[in-house]
């Protein structure tokens, strides 16, 4: 098994509807965030493109956090996500420096935080709180390794890339184009 | 208190929770938290780990749930998989609405203005003498006026119960500032037009649509959910958008065609669309020939406004217009002319919102599927209540005949009223004031400071110390939707539904709900007779069990859908009348005939900025509800401030970068209160700015959102009258940039 998430940028509008589901779901403390909107406009008035991105940990398959973690609190669990271990965490910031994508935060507790693709709804069969509540239905979720999941079905219909690809992460969030 | 003058209280002191009583739900009338009080007959908040409500942040009023944590306390909402306004997702507000039940600035108990060694102030007050002293004004001014002399002005789920109350008091002057403010003249020209407003929400097929046109709409900076879900859902079909405004705005980034309208020239665009749709034939001349009136005016109307016509007017090319017109021909019936919903721009709006309802006819959408479906609302059945006393004057009586074609009271209307208007012997001394913050609610601030200035009683129900409650002589703390049953949400969707709130947590502080309060203040006012259930769960219950449910079923389904009795489109052929004089779609208006206004609409060129001057737009961002939202601590989090959205040519023209702060003057002279910082963006044509509205404000009890940004309704001291139903136009002011609040010149 192995999680993706994929993400229209045709149909995001950057609401940020991901971004307080995130914080409200997992009781991210107001002023930090495990998800955000990106928005990258090109072009000169009239002639005009923008791409709206929802982002957040890519959980990726080759983690710097996970390399660079001094004490293993940083892991990779069963799908692929990549998870910290509180308990082990000492706030380091290791990990944060080396992600590409700036993912992580320090928690005002002390440790290190970021996306789990909520993997405690996972378990009960519900999808991460942000793929639940997006208004745009931009989200998808699911497994890669099963070619009849909605993710694989639309990773193979849709053109689609991933972010810094050139760091070599291979992550495993895609934007829809 | 003998005072001429009202002052600005900045209740910054205040809110100590100095008054205790205790809980609410254990000490009050209500006897609502209590297992004896209902027998059972439904559950008590507390009896329940999630419970339904719909949402108060903005009007679409979403059903949702409110998840409580292991305490007991609210930990997240989320969309009613049911309910066709959210079909189970919420945006960003509704997720973060309950920031307005945690927000520490809230009120906490009843104010009342006094006046210690010259200087104006609150105190606090209990419940009773609150109440005590509104109901003894009340009488007052109707011993002294008339009970006509009196006004509601509402924008929130408890407007029912005030509205109530102010009836059975004698006066009929209740207003939503949603009306003049916002929608009106687009309900003004669709029943002019179809015979039927639209109203809320509106009954586009986006979900079906071929092809969508927004003209200055921002379906997606807007949060109206399921229309933004539909749109999202018409991307993903690869329908056409087409989107008409100055703004390269989030809709315009998702559309196959932006066309960059020079403002307020929307008609003129209006117009030639019409001019190629007929002219080229592209009508559908079934529909038209069966269901309309006044074909061949329209056609000689519009002969002469070409696309080449327009191109000097919008600045959009004649072959671009042609293209559109023909895309949405292609798509007719599946076509949507949007009307979008803030529509009160330059005071001939209706004759805007006219020329789209035509469009709309010649494509034959009225009643077609991916067009405009035909809507059915539930029956709410009213409950039986004593016959209010006649009206025999309102606010009309000092309008001298002015916007014969107003279909609902004019918040704006009231405020005029409130003012002496020579001959007319009718003026309004008494202001309720729920849910709406009318001093960035309102254009022409100077004007309703004016007005309040001259009011006897000025009572503002509130849950948050908005910039109005600072001029209010009784402020009442009415708690927050999370808190509180309301009346119940009936809607006219593709089927009709009604949704219910109720609390899921015990009101903090000394707060409210609209209910008891209307109730209680009816006991004061001798008019309980008018509120025959001691508690709101007893009247909704009663509401309920008449439609074929109970307040016990709704706590645990929250929505209920009833089986829609006509269908959503007409039938081939079906014999359809309308509600208009010739029972016609009316291409040519009869009503705006009679009362002397154009039947058709013409172009009038609006004032453009005067040198150095930029014209000032302004309109939403997906996390905020105008100034409602502005200090709920997730909401702020998630945009904290607006910013003065302006283009590089502008910017290097006024030697503006990135991140500098402005202060804005007007027209008229009126400069911004507090600086906005600049965001220089190819987004915004150079002759316009843009920022989101809500911001700036004064209130320094708002903790969070105090001088964050600038508003722009200060800035809007410029009114454009629609003469047809009196909206207040008000895209027609400009402002320059300076480096200071007082300094000279410009930057």
């Amino acid at each position: 098994m192995r999680y993706a998430m994929a993400i229209d940028t045709l149909k995001c509008v950057g609401c940020s509807g991901c971004v307080v589901a995130c914080q409200t779901e997992n009781r991210v403390p107001i002023g930090y965030s495990r998800d955000w909107i990106r928005e990258i406009m090109q072009g000169v008035y009239p002639n005009l493109n923008l791409e709206i991105r929802s982002e957040r940990c890519n959980h990726c398959d080759n983690s710097p956090c996970v390399r660079s973690c001094p004490t293993g609190a940083s892991h990779y669990e069963e799908g692929g996500i990549v998870k910290v271990t509180v308990s082990k965490c000492i706030g380091c910031s290791a990990c944060i420096v080396s992600c590409p994508y700036d993912a992580r935060y320090i928690h005002p507790d002390g440790y290190v935080d970021k996306c789990t693709f909520c993997d405690h709804r996972l378990k009960q069969g519900e999808k991460p709180a942000c793929v639940a509540a997006c208004p745009t239905k931009c989200m998808y979720f699911g497994d890669m390794d099963n070619p009849d999941s909605e993710i694989s079905q639309i990773l193979n219909s849709r053109r689609h890339k991933t972010l810094i690809p050139e760091a070599g992460t291979s992550p495993r969030v895609y934007f829809l184009y | 208190m003998n005072r001429s003058r009202r002052d600005f209280i900045k209740i910054s002191a205040l809110g100590s929770a100095g008054l205790i009583w205790g809980s609410y739900w254990l000490n009050a009338g209500s006897v609502a938290g209590t297992e004896a009080g209902h027998s059972g007959l439904w559950f008590s908040p507390a009896e329940l780990t999630r419970t339904p409500t719909y949402c108060e942040v903005c009007f679409w009023k979403c059903a949702g749930w409110v998840h409580k944590n292991e305490k007991g306390e609210i930990w997240k909402i989320t969309g009613n998989e049911k309910d066709l306004n959210c079909n189970g997702r919420f945006c960003p507000r509704g997720t973060g609405g309950l920031g307005q039940y945690y927000d520490e600035d809230r009120l906490k108990t009843p104010l009342i203005r006094t006046e210690e060694r010259g200087k104006q102030t609150f105190r606090e007050a209990t419940w009773d003498e609150a109440l005590q002293y509104i109901a003894d004004k009340m009488k007052r001014i109707a011993l002294e006026y008339g009970p006509e002399s009196t006004a509601l002005f509402t924008h929130g789920s408890g407007g029912k119960y005030f509205t109530r109350l102010l009836k059975s008091f004698g006066s009929s002057n209740v207003a939503a500032p949603s009306y003049a403010q916002c929608r009106g003249p687009r309900e003004a020209a669709f029943y002019a037009t179809f015979g039927q407003s639209l109203d809320s929400p509106e009954n586009t097929d986006i979900r079906n649509t071929r092809c969508l046109v927004l003209i200055g709409s921002h379906i997606g900076e807007n949060m109206h959910n399921n229309q933004v879900q539909e749109m999202s859902d018409s991307i993903g079909r690869k329908a056409v958008i087409i989107t008409v405004d100055p703004r390269f705005s989030t809709a315009a980034s998702k559309s196959k065609y932006w066309l960059p309208i020079k403002p307020a020239t929307d008609l003129a665009l209006l117009l030639a669309w019409m001019n190629v749709i007929i002219s080229e034939e592209l009508y559908d001349r079934k529909y038209v020939d069966k269901y309309t009136s006044g074909f061949e005016q329209l056609k000689a109307h519009v002969e002469g406004f070409t696309p080449e016509w327009a191109y000097g007017i919008t600045t959009i090319q004649p072959g671009v217009i042609r293209e559109t017109a023909r895309e949405m021909a292609a798509a007719a019936p599946a076509v949507i002319v949007h009307p979008g919903r803030h529509v009160t721009w330059y005071g001939d709006d209706t004759q805007r919102l006219r020329a789209i309802a035509i469009l709309n006819a010649l494509l034959g959408s009225w009643g077609r599927r991916g067009g405009f479906y035909m809507v059915e609302a539930p029956a709410v059945p009213s409950i039986e209540l004593p016959v209010f006393p006649e009206i025999k004057k309102d606010w009309t009586d000092a309008m001298g005949g002015k916007y014969p074609l107003a279909d609902s009271v004019l918040a704006n209307g009231l405020v005029d009223a409130s003012l002496p208007q020579p001959g007319t012997g009718y003026l309004i001394k008494g202001w309720i004031v729920n849910g709406t913050n009318l001093i960035e609610t309102l254009p022409d601030q100077k004007h309703t400071l004016e007005a309040i200035q001259n009011l006897d009683l000025l009572v503002v129900i509130d849950t948050m110390p908005m910039a109005i409650t600072g001029w209010a002589d009784v402020v009442l703390p009415e708690c927050s939707y999370l808190e509180r049953y309301d009346s119940l949400r009936d809607t006219h969707h593709r089927e009709p539904l009604i949704a219910l709130r109720m609390p899921a947590v015990e009101p903090k502080y000394e707060s409210r709900p609209a209910y008891w309060i209307a109730r209680e203040l009816s006991k004061k006012m001798e008019l309980v007779a008018y509120f025959p259930f001691e508690t709101i769960e007893e009247e909704l219950d009663h509401e309920l069990k008449q439609m074929g449910t109970s307040l016990k079923e709704m706590q645990q389904t929250g929505v209920k859908i009833f089986p829609k009795e006509s269908s959503l489109y007409f039938a081939e052929g079906e014999d359809v009348v309308f509600d208009t004089p010739s029972g016609k779609i009316e291409l040519y208006s009869n009503s705006f005939a009679a009362a002397g206004f154009d039947p058709m609409p013409v172009y009038t060129a609006h004032p453009e900025p005067p040198e150095g001057f930029y014209r000032l737009n302004y309109g939403r961002a997906p996390m905020h509800t105008f100034t409602r939202t502005i200090n709920n601590p997730n909401l702020h989090d998630l945009m904290e401030e607006n910013v003065l959205w302006v283009n590089p040519k502008t910017a290097k023209m006024n030697d503006l970068s990135n991140g500098q702060e402005v202060w804005l003057e007007n027209q008229d002279g009126v400069v911004s209160s507090f600086p906005v910082k600049v965001r220089v963006t190819e987004r915004i044509r150079w002759d316009s700015v843009y920022m989101v509205h809500g911001f700036g404000n004064n209130s320094s009890k708002l903790s969070r959102a105090h001088g964050r940004g600038a508003s722009d309704t200060q800035l809007i001291s410029r009114v454009m009258t629609d003469p047809i139903m009196g909206g207040t136009g008000m895209r027609g002011n400009f402002v320059r940039f300076r480096n200071s609040k007082n300094g000279e010149g410009s930057v």
